[in-house]
C-alpha cells in the first residue's frame, strides 16, 4: 500500500515549524528520521493532509555538556548518539542503548525526537530518558517548556506533546563519573523492539554501600516504568548476593505485566526478572571497576 | 494533494529532474521515473532491507523516504558501485563465495557494507551478523555473505598503501 496524499513542507527554523502547526492545527503530522512514521503512512494508519519535514532544522543535530548537563538536540540521529565521543565520556549507558535501536541503516536516519515523540512502549529512548529523567523540551506559540521524561510519556504512543508543539532538544543531568550502570534488552531476533528491556544506573558509596539506585523497565505497561520507589528500600545496604537476589525478588513482584497473546505476562515477568538479575550485576561489576 | 512536484534529484554524481507526487517514495521514484531499478523493493515498510540506497554517504532505506525529502542530498545506488564494469571488492567477493543466489537482497546489502567497511574497515564476524541483521535473504542462509564480507574487508585493508 502507498501512503495517501498530503501536502508537503520543509520548513528551516524552528519557529517555522510552529507556524505550520498552528496554520493546519489538528491535519499536520512531523517527519524527521521517518524510520516509524513511513511506515505508518504507508498503511494508512495515519493520514495527515499536511507533513512538515524537519530535516532542515540542522542547528537540531547537536550534541554538547553544559554545565553538567548532556544537551541533545531532537534531530540528533542514533548513530551519533551511540558514537558520539561525549556521550562515551559522560552518559556511555545511553550510548550503548542508542547503538541497539533498530538496525544500522535505521539508526542513520532515526532521531532522539522522533523516538520520544511516537513513544513506543518498548523502545530504548522512551528508557532511558525514563531512567534519568530527562527534560524534554517543548517548544510552541507560547514559547518553549520543558516536561521531566517520567511525566511525559502518557500510554502506547501517547505523550504529553500539546497541540502545536514539537521536541527540540533533550537535557541529561550527568550522572556520576563513577556510577555503575547497564542496559539489557531481550528480543526474538536482533533489532526487533524488546520483549523487555531493563537499565540500571546506581553509585557505590565509600563504604561500598548502595548510595543511589535507580531502574527502569519497559516491555511491562503502556509506557516504561521506573521502578526507583521500590528500589529505594535497598539503599544503604552491601550489594552481596543476598542482596541482589532479595532486590530482583522485590522487582519482579512488583510488576504486573498487561497480558499479549504473543508475550504473555507470566512470560515476561520472568524475562524481566533474568533480565533484572543480569543487569545488577552488571552495574554492580561497572561500578566496582571504577571504584578500584 | 496529489499533483505532482517538481524536484531535482541527485543521484550518483548526475542531476535528475522529476515531478512526482510529493506522497511518492523515494524507492519508486528511483525505479518507476528514473530506470534505476537496481533498488529492489521487497516489504514496502523498512524491514528487509533491499531497498537500501547511501543518502549522503550513509545507508537510508529508500522505502522510508520521500523522494521530495531527498532533493538537496546526494544519492548513491547500486547502479555506481561498479565502475566502468568493474566489480568493487565488496561485488567481487559476494561472486567468489557466492553470496548471492536470487540477488533481490543483493544491492542493500552491497549499499549497506560499501558504507560500513568505510567507517569500520576491520569487522569482526559478529560486527558484520550485526550489521547484516537489518538484511533480509531468502535464499543464502547468510553464511556465504558473512563470508564475502569479511573476505572482502581483508582485501579492502590490503589495497591500502
Amino acid at each position: 500500500m502507498k501512503p495517501a496524499a498530503f501536502e508537503y513542507h520543509r520548513p528551516e527554523s524552528v519557529d517555522q515549524v510552529v507556524a505550520l502547526l498552528a496554520q493546519f492545527d489538528g491535519e499536520a503530522q512531523i517527519i524527521a528520521g521517518g524510520q516509524s512514521l513511513t511506515p505508518m503512512l504507508s498503511f494508512r494508519m495515519s493520514r495527515p493532509a499536511h507533513l512538515i519535514d524537519v530535516n532542515a532544522l540542522t542547528s537540531l543535530d547537536c550534541i554538547r555538556v553544559i554545565d553538567g548537563v548532556l544537551e541533545i538536540g531532537a534531530l540528533t540521529r542514533h548513530h551519533r548518539i551511540a558514537t558520539d565521543p561525549l556521550v562515551h565520556a559522560h552518559c556511555p549507558l545511553l550510548a550503548e542503548a542508542a547503538g541497539t535501536i533498530g538496525h544500522y541503516a535505521i539508526r542513520q536516519r532515526g532521531t532522539i525526537g522522533g523516538s520520544l515523540a511516537h513513544a513506543d512502549p518498548s523502545a530504548q529512548l522512551p528508557l532511558i530518558t525514563t531512567l534519568l529523567n530527562a527534560e524534554i523540551v517543548l517548544a510552541g506559540r507560547n514559547g518553549q517548556r520543558a516536561v521531566p521524561a517520567r511525566g511525559f510519556f502518557l500510554g502506547s504512543l501517547d505523550t504529553a506533546i500539546e497541540p502545536g508543539e514539537i521536541i527540540v532538544c533533550v537535557r541529561i543531568r550527568i550522572p556520576a563519573v563513577d556510577a555503575g550502570w547497564s542496559f539489557e534488552l531481550f528480543s526474538q531476533r536482533r533489532g526487533d523492539f524488546a520483549i523487555v528491556a531493563v537499565a540500571v544506573l546506581l553509585l557505590l558509596g565509600e563504604t561500598g554501600k548502595v548510595e543511589r539506585l535507580s531502574i527502569a523497565i519497559a516491555g511491562i505497561g503502556p509506557t516504561p516504568l521506573s521502578m526507583d520507589n521500590v528500589s529505594q528500600a535497598s539503599l544503604g545496604r552491601m550489594p552481596d548476593a543476598a542482596w541482589q537476589s532479595e532486590l530482583v525478588t522485590t522487582l519482579g513482584d512488583s510488576l504486573e505485566p498487561d497480558d499479549n497473546p504473543k508475550f504473555p505476562a507470566l512470560y515476561r515477568k520472568d524475562l524481566a526478572r533474568n533480565l533484572l538479575t543480569r543487569a545488577l550485576a552488571s552495574a554492580l561489576s561497572r561500578a566496582e571497576r571504577s571504584r578500584a | 494533494m496529489s499533483d505532482p512536484v517538481l524536484i531535482r534529484l541527485a543521484v550518483n554524481g548526475d542531476t535528475h529532474t522529476a515531478a512526482v507526487p510529493a506522497r511518492k517514495l523515494l524507492s519508486d521514484v528511483l525505479r518507476e521515473d528514473l530506470g534505476l531499478t537496481g533498488t529492489h523493493v521487497g516489504c514496502e515498510h523498512g524491514v528487509c532491507g533491499a531497498c537500501t540506497i547511501l543518502l549522503d554517504g550513509r545507508p537510508a532505506r529508500s522505502c522510508l523516504m520521500f523522494a521530495v525529502q531527498a532533493e538537496g542530498h546526494q544519492i548513491t545506488t547500486i547502479e555506481s558501485v561498479a565502475v566502468n564494469g568493474s566489480l568493487s571488492p565488496l561485488q567481487q567477493a559476494l561472486h567468489e563465495q557466492h553470496g548471492l543466489q536470487c540477488g533481490f537482497c543483493t544491492p542493500g546489502i552491497v549499499m549497506t557494507f560499501e558504507a560500513y567497511l568505510r567507517e569500520n574497515g576491520s569487522p569482526t564476524e559478529a560486527e558484520v551478523r550485526d550489521v547484516l541483521s537489518g538484511n533480509l535473504c531468502r535464499c543464502t542462509g547468510y553464511q556465504n555473505i558473512v563470508a564475502a564480507i569479511l573476505s572482502a574487508a581483508e582485501a579492502m585493508r590490503g589495497d591500502e598503501p
